[in-house]
């Protein structure tokens, strides 16, 4: 299926390119029809009995089955957990538990492919972003803490380093496989174990990390990874065994964990919510402007809670920088996630497509001017063209809240300060980006802006070494770097 | 014929005035015996609402400030204490202490208050990083103030433990509204003076007197304050102020294990507790190279 660029209503373009297919071929992914539950280093069938499938977004396929964990299961798994922290974990000298950590790194590498394919199938991300970007990330953030294991007291000057003990945690959807090495690798190498829960519409890659995590001959009952929805997750949370929860998702639910711990001895980290202000002042480099707004909000077919959402545009090249937005929209290709030319895939459900499709229709009718692109989807699969909003009020409920698609809201401005009141007015804090080719702006921006990542110049980077999380209603606790250890550590 | 003392007016403290609680209630806190000591103001939810109005105004500029501008400042309410230290501990005996107990409490105290003046342009050092990024960008976290932290101080030393809550809180540019010892206010609002003679600006620190049991729940759920920090025992206090704090997903604090006398109770993680990491990235350019990174 060759896809052509449309120019309809574009500017010329001086060229014409077509591409031919470039699909990643499925065979190196194995792929079994049916998981159980990974629980104290085995695949144990679930005492519910009940399993679901998981389907390709981009395909509508079913592509396998995983067991649904009941409330017997879960206290299976965190006792598992319980277990191995007194018996085995705990009792490990720091550098035998490292050595463990790096070899789950090295595994993870090594099957790097394998994991990227399952990846894209599983969750519908473009195959360049889950074979550059997650899975790297992923085994990168295995590495980088197990070098901490043996070194923590550096860490925290004269204070006792202590782990808490078994750890529950609830990963989302939109990077499976690295907010698993996220909550995982850091929670190992501070001494604790893990009960953990992927998504349910994404579970695959996880499992595949247990068969690693099997193979790598940790301890039993170390790392437990068991599947299921909403009712697992409550399930974990509210498990008396259970002494931190570390969650990654929606506000709201952030909102139900923290109240639900309430009364408990439980400490918990929350990685919540966003809506990220992408500034672009007048004196930016205007074309690599556009790039960051674009990588900002349709990285991941926007399913990213630090997505830069909210564009500003300062008034003067405000014309300008939306023509070329335009223009640069039209060439990104919407499609087979597994095609390696690819830059839009597949929204993750049909669940978050018609949550999607509601903001798109509560956008119109609030007044904004809706733009997308003439790309043409496939007729099968959960696909959004990439969308723009123009006209937008800073009180519209497109610019207030998280949408987590690719939706773009463009709102304009004249002075600094305007600019930074209009970026704070939200509830969330997770991250911002400011363009400019002036250092001394930059920092007036970074300084000000209240979200604890700032991108300066650039968007939407990660890296083991550099913490992540936000301020007010964007949650609390680091994930990444020397501050990521506090999260697992008394 | 002696002279007729003059009695003190113990107000309360919003935004660097001392005006009375809007409701007009009081509440007359007894001593040892059984006397009443003064006739203190029932703070009211909305003598709260307004020292949450003033605490976030204040916010900006103080969080702006040099943080050696705040070390200095810190000092400054040291110094005032220092000079104030004999009525302190006159109200202190009235509270029921010991001559020796109310001086060692208040010798503490304001060293307390110098050992945090110290932190405040250090702290930063401490616990911000620069990250060795594997791609081609600058990257460094530093703390900053979580913003506006409404904070039930400690019951027992009303003085000591006013002073151990207040300090790393605002030492790292954060604002806050207190609620002093129910049982033994007098000092809080005589340290609300110092405060107001030491160069701190008015809102940075709001002190209200009343009582936790009525005041608890709206210090855990108003959703302009950002942090909450209790510092008693009672677990039906823990489990409602973390219910109401979910609301603004509030961080928490519980500092009910710590002896305020100890040496223990001082140290920059107290700091911390109330600062948030933020990150910051930008491109390095490999000039020669050709591949900006961007």
């Amino acid at each position: 299926m060759a896809k052509t660029i449309n120019k309809k209503n574009t500017v010329k373009l001086d060229f014409n390119i077509e591409y031919a297919p470039a699909p990643e071929s499925k065979s190196s992914a194995s792929i079994k029809s049916k998981y159980d539950l990974f629980i104290n280093g085995k695949f144990e069938k679930p005492l519910s009995k009940k399993y679901f499938d998981t389907i390709n977004p981009a395909t509508e396929e079913k592509i396998s089955t995983v067991a649904d964990a009941n409330n017997a299961d879960v206290d299976k798994a965190v006792k598992a957990a319980k277990n191995a922290y007194q018996k085995t974990w705990s009792k490990m000298p720091a550098k035998e538990r490292a050595k463990y950590i790096y070899r789950i790194a090295r595994m993870i590498q090594e099957r790097a492919r394998e994991l990227a394919i399952i990846e894209t199938m599983d969750g519908g991300k473009p195959i360049r972003e889950s074979r550059d970007i997650d899975i790297p990330v992923a085994a990168n953030h295995f590495f980088y803490y197990a070098g901490w294991a043996d070194k923590l007291s550096y860490a925290y000057p004269n204070k006792k380093i202590e782990p808490i003990g078994v750890a529950g945690q609830i990963i989302p959807w939109n990077f499976p496989l690295l907010m698993a090495a996220w909550k995982i690798a850091p929670a190992l190498a501070t001494g604790n174990t893990v009960v953990l829960k992927p998504a349910e519409t994404t579970p695959l890659t996880a499992l595949k990390l247990a068969e690693i995590i099997q193979e790598s001959d940790l301890p039993p009952g170390v790392v437990n990874i068991i599947t299921g929805a909403g009712a697992t997750g409550a399930a974990l949370v509210n498990h008396s065994d259970v002494n931190k929860i570390a969650f990654t998702g929606s506000t709201d639910v952030g909102k139900i964990i923290q109240r639900a711990v309430a009364g408990t001895n439980k400490k918990i980290t929350l990685e919540l919510g966003g809506k990220a202000a992408n500034i672009i002042f007048d004196d930016a480099p205007l074309d690599q402007a556009v790039e960051g707004i674009i990588n900002g909000i349709f990285f991941n077919q926007g399913h990213v809670c630090c997505a830069g959402s909210r564009l500003f545009v300062q008034e003067s090249v405000y014309k300008t920088v939306l023509q070329k937005l335009k223009d640069r929209l039209e060439t990104l290709i919407v499609g087979d996630p597994l095609d390696k030319n690819t830059d839009i895939g597949a929204i993750n459900s049909k669940q978050q497509m018609d949550n999607i499709h509601k903001y798109l229709k509560i956008g119109e009718k609030e007044g904004a001017e809706m733009y997308q692109t003439h790309c043409v989807l496939p007729k099968k699969g959960f696909f959004i063209p990439p969308t723009l909003f123009t006209n937008v009020a800073q009180s519209s409920r497109i610019a207030q809240e998280e949408i987590f698609g690719p939706v773009l809201t463009i709102q304009t401005f004249r002075t600094d300060d305007e600019v930074i009141e209009k970026a704070n007015n939200t509830p969330f804090g997770l991250s911002a980006g400011v363009w400019t080719d002036k250092g001394a702006k930059i920092f007036n921006l970074t300084t000000k802006m209240r979200a604890g990542v700032v991108w300066a110049n650039t968007y939407n980077k990660f890296d083991p070494t550099s913490p992540f999380g936000g301020y007010k209603e964007s949650g609390f606790g680091r994930e990444g770097g020397l501050h990521g250890l506090s999260a697992y550590l008394k | 014929m002696s002279r007729l003392e003059v009695l003190k007016t113990y107000k309360i403290y919003i935004g660097g005035q001392f005006p009375r609680t809007e409701s007009g209630r009081y509440y007359t806190p007894l001593n040892k015996a059984g006397n009443p000591l003064a006739n203190v103001c029932l703070s009211s939810r909305k003598d709260f609402r307004e020292a949450v109005v003033a605490a976030r105004n204040a916010f900006g500029s103080w969080s702006s400030r040099a943080a050696f501008n705040r070390g200095q400042i810190l000092y400054r309410i040291a110094e005032m204490l220092e000079g104030r230290k004999a009525q302190f501990i006159d109200e202190l005996i009235l509270q029921g202490a010991t001559n020796a107990q109310a001086t060692t409490e208040v010798h503490t105290a304001i060293d307390r208050l110098i050992y945090y003046a110290g932190w405040c342009d250090k702290f930063q050092q401490l616990f911000g990083t620069i990250n060795p990024v594997a791609s081609s960008h600058f990257n460094f976290s530093v703390p900053e103030p979580t913003g506006v932290v409404s904070i039930i101080a400690p019951q027992s030393n009303s003085l000591l433990g006013l002073v151990s809550v207040i300090a790393p809180v605002i030492a790292g540019g954060n604002t806050c509204i207190v609620l002093a010892s129910e049982t033994k206010p007098l000092c809080a609002v005589t340290f609300a003076e110092v405060l107001n003679s030491s160069d701190v600006p008015g809102g940075v620190v709001n002190i209200l007197t009343g009582k936790p049991n009525e005041l608890v729940k709206y210090f855990a759920d108003h959703m302009d304050v950002n942090a909450i920090i209790y510092c008693e025992n009672d677990a039906t206090h823990h489990k409602l102020i973390q219910e109401k704090a979910a609301l603004n997903v509030k961080r928490v604090y519980f500092y009910d294990k710590v002896n305020w006398q100890s040496a223990d109770a001082e140290n920059p993680y107290f700091i911390l507790d109330t600062q948030e990491i933020k990150t910051t990235w930008h491109p390095i350019e490999n000039i020669g190279g050709a591949k900006a990174g961007y």
